[in-house]
């Protein structure tokens, strides 16, 4: 993909983000941060094209160190996210 | 099923690097989730389905990744995810809900770490991510300045983020730790590193991109020790976005749409909760992160003479029988709450006072505790619902109706100076009005030291305010004794 199309994407998800991000519930604004926290781990594509591909050793395994560190995140992110949410209930109508 | 159709179609359709256009797809579709999952907590009904989403979009891009390679370590990779899953799944279901300000820190670093780390492998490996111009054998020059990014960044967050988990774990003192001419110091590391992230795009020898890496975690380091305790909920606001302008510069690098989505999500998302929380202290973003705030005690205009003035102070018993006649009692809880656990036993007491007919509301204050939200998922730990919990704006007009104001463990977010005294430190910055109900309960460890930003606060000595010096779940603990019987 071109320098200008990436741009583009970027920009364009930088307004996504600011609106969605406005619209979360300050109630719930620390699961957000769990659950950003969760998906910036999306890092581990990088992580895993490192570990993946020959050419260098040195690479391959600072690449599965970032796979670790990625997935201790990704998989503690989103459980933490699921505790937490699960807590939230609604007064109960007798 | 079509999920799988669209990951075999990638897998046959592509070698090397994200070339195909599925391929390009799959990762939209992850990017797409990515949103829907923030989307989803508009509302705490509609939360869990979001983050099934989010779950949903990482199993793509970590699967399409995966089948577009020619993956010469499968094993080793599946160890590592197995690894690094089974840890983060055993912290995650083993963490105290107080503790979460430091396990959110922790997190970051992690996310911090994991940039650098694939950053220094792209420079060593650059061909694996397709980023080797074909004519030189060098890497780009667009790629360059991208991977420098990233890898300060990452560096950034990952020393920052150390920080602030030992500020927050108390490994470390939550006062602020001032350096001499630490902005001098400051402005300089970062200037030395933008200078040699654009040298990097005439030399790419080893040296420049070491350099930049190193005083990346210097800075890091140096940013947040200044910063003091309370202004937590910003600095880790701010780590929060970091992190995610990290993964956004690494995906510009591969050229990955999930990854550069998901930066900018996490990024904007970081950049709006630090605002918030900044415009809730009434405070500059500048001010928050030069830091040293609360580090002199004793501001001149607080009232730092009011060392003897007087006070009524309460029993339990006595605030037993004054809130089981209210009609309405609003609890306002703050960072106290939090460190004695009293959040249990403050809905007990909530409990208890409903089923003598009275209504029971929670106030939240914006900067209440040490991360934003952080008061909302305690209560909701301890099983208060959510439609008694109510946000600053929405419940301020009500304490002029109620009987009773419940203060647990907060203090300057509570203090009429910030309206009325231009010389406090926390002038300007909106209050919950506890003054105005018509008598305050105000559960507190001694009657010495001030709130964080070390002001005296006059609700301690007005005629209507009720003092309950103890810890805050023991005292809470009483109260509800005195309910009960």
């Amino acid at each position: 993909m071109d320098f200008i199309s990436i741009l583009s994407i970027f920009v364009l998800a930088c307004f996504v983000g600011y609106y969605v991000v406005w619209s979360v519930t300050p109630a719930l604004h620390t699961p957000l941060m769990a659950v950003t926290n969760a998906i910036s781990s999306v890092i581990i594509v990088g992580a895993l094209v490192a570990s993946a591909e020959a050419g260098s050793a040195a690479a391959k395994y600072l690449g599965l160190l970032a796979v670790v560190f990625a997935s201790v995140n990704i998989f503690g992110g989103f459980a933490v996210t699921e505790r937490m949410l699960a807590m939230y209930k609604k007064k109960e109508r007798k | 099923m079509m999920l799988s159709t669209i990951i075999s179609m990638a897998a046959a359709g592509a070698d090397g690097v994200a070339a195909s256009p599925i391929v390009a797809l799959a990762y939209l579709v992850a990017g797409v989730l990515f949103i829907l999952a923030l989307r989803g907590l508009s509302s705490p009904a509609s939360s869990r389905r979001g983050n099934r989403m989010g779950m949903a979009g990482m199993a793509i891009a970590v699967a399409t990744t995966l089948y577009t390679h020619d993956v010469v370590s499968l094993p080793e990779i599946v160890g590592a995810i197995a690894i690094g899953g089974v840890i983060g799944f055993v912290i995650a279901r083993r963490i105290a809900m107080t503790d979460m300000p430091q396990l959110v820190a922790a997190f970051h670093s992690l996310v911090g770490l994991a940039a650098v780390l694939v950053g220094a492998a792209a420079y060593l490996n650059p061909g694996a991510f397709g980023i080797l111009d074909a004519l030189t054998g060098e890497i780009h020059n667009a790629s360059r300045i991208e991977m420098g990014l990233g890898v300060a960044i990452g560096a950034i967050t990952f020393s920052g983020s150390v920080i602030a988990f030992l500020k927050l774990n108390g490994n470390m003192s939550g006062k602020p730790i001032m350096l001499p001419a630490r902005h001098v110091i400051n402005l300089g590391t970062l200037a030395a590193i933008l200078g040699l992230i654009a040298y990097f795009v005439t030399d790419q020898s080893p040296w420049v991109f070491w350099t930049v890496t190193a005083l990346s975690f210097i800075i890091g380091f140096l940013l947040i020790i200044p910063i003091g305790g309370a202004d937590m909920p910003v600095v880790v606001s701010m780590l929060n976005s970091y992190s995610g302008w990290a993964a956004a510069a690494m995906g510009f690098t591969l050229g990955n749409t999930a990854m550069i989505v998901t930066g900018a999500l996490v990024g904007s998302s970081g950049a709006i909760l630090s605002y918030i929380m900044c415009k809730a202290m009434n405070r500059s973003f500048i001010s928050v992160i030069a830091g040293g705030f609360g580090a002199e005690s004793g501001p001149s205009g607080g009232g730092a003479a009011a060392v003897d003035r007087p006070y009524k102070r309460g029993s339990a018993e006595d605030a037993a029988f004054l809130m089981k006649q209210a009609d309405s009692v609003i609890i306002v809880p703050g960072y106290g709450m939090a460190v004695s656990q009293a959040q249990h036993a403050l809905r007990e007491m909530g409990d208890l006072l409903k089923k003598e007919g009275v209504s029971v509301k929670y106030a939240i204050h914006p900067v209440a505790g040490r991360m934003p939200g952080h008061m909302n998922v305690l209560l909701a730990e301890a099983n208060v619902p959510y439609d008694e919990v109510f946000e600053l704006e929405d419940i301020n007009s009500e304490f002029g109706q109620a009987d009773v104001a419940f203060v647990i463990g907060a203090n300057d977010v509570t203090n009429p100076a910030a309206k009325t005294d231009k010389t406090s430190p926390i002038y300007g910055m909106p209050i919950l009005d506890v003054a105005n109900a018509k008598s305050v309960l105000f559960v507190k460890r001694s009657m010495g030291g001030a709130g964080y930003a070390g002001v005296d606060n006059e609700v301690f000595y007005m005629d209507n305010t009720m003092m309950l010096l103890a810890d805050a779940k023991k005292m809470v603990e009483e109260i509800v004794k005195g309910l009960a019987h």
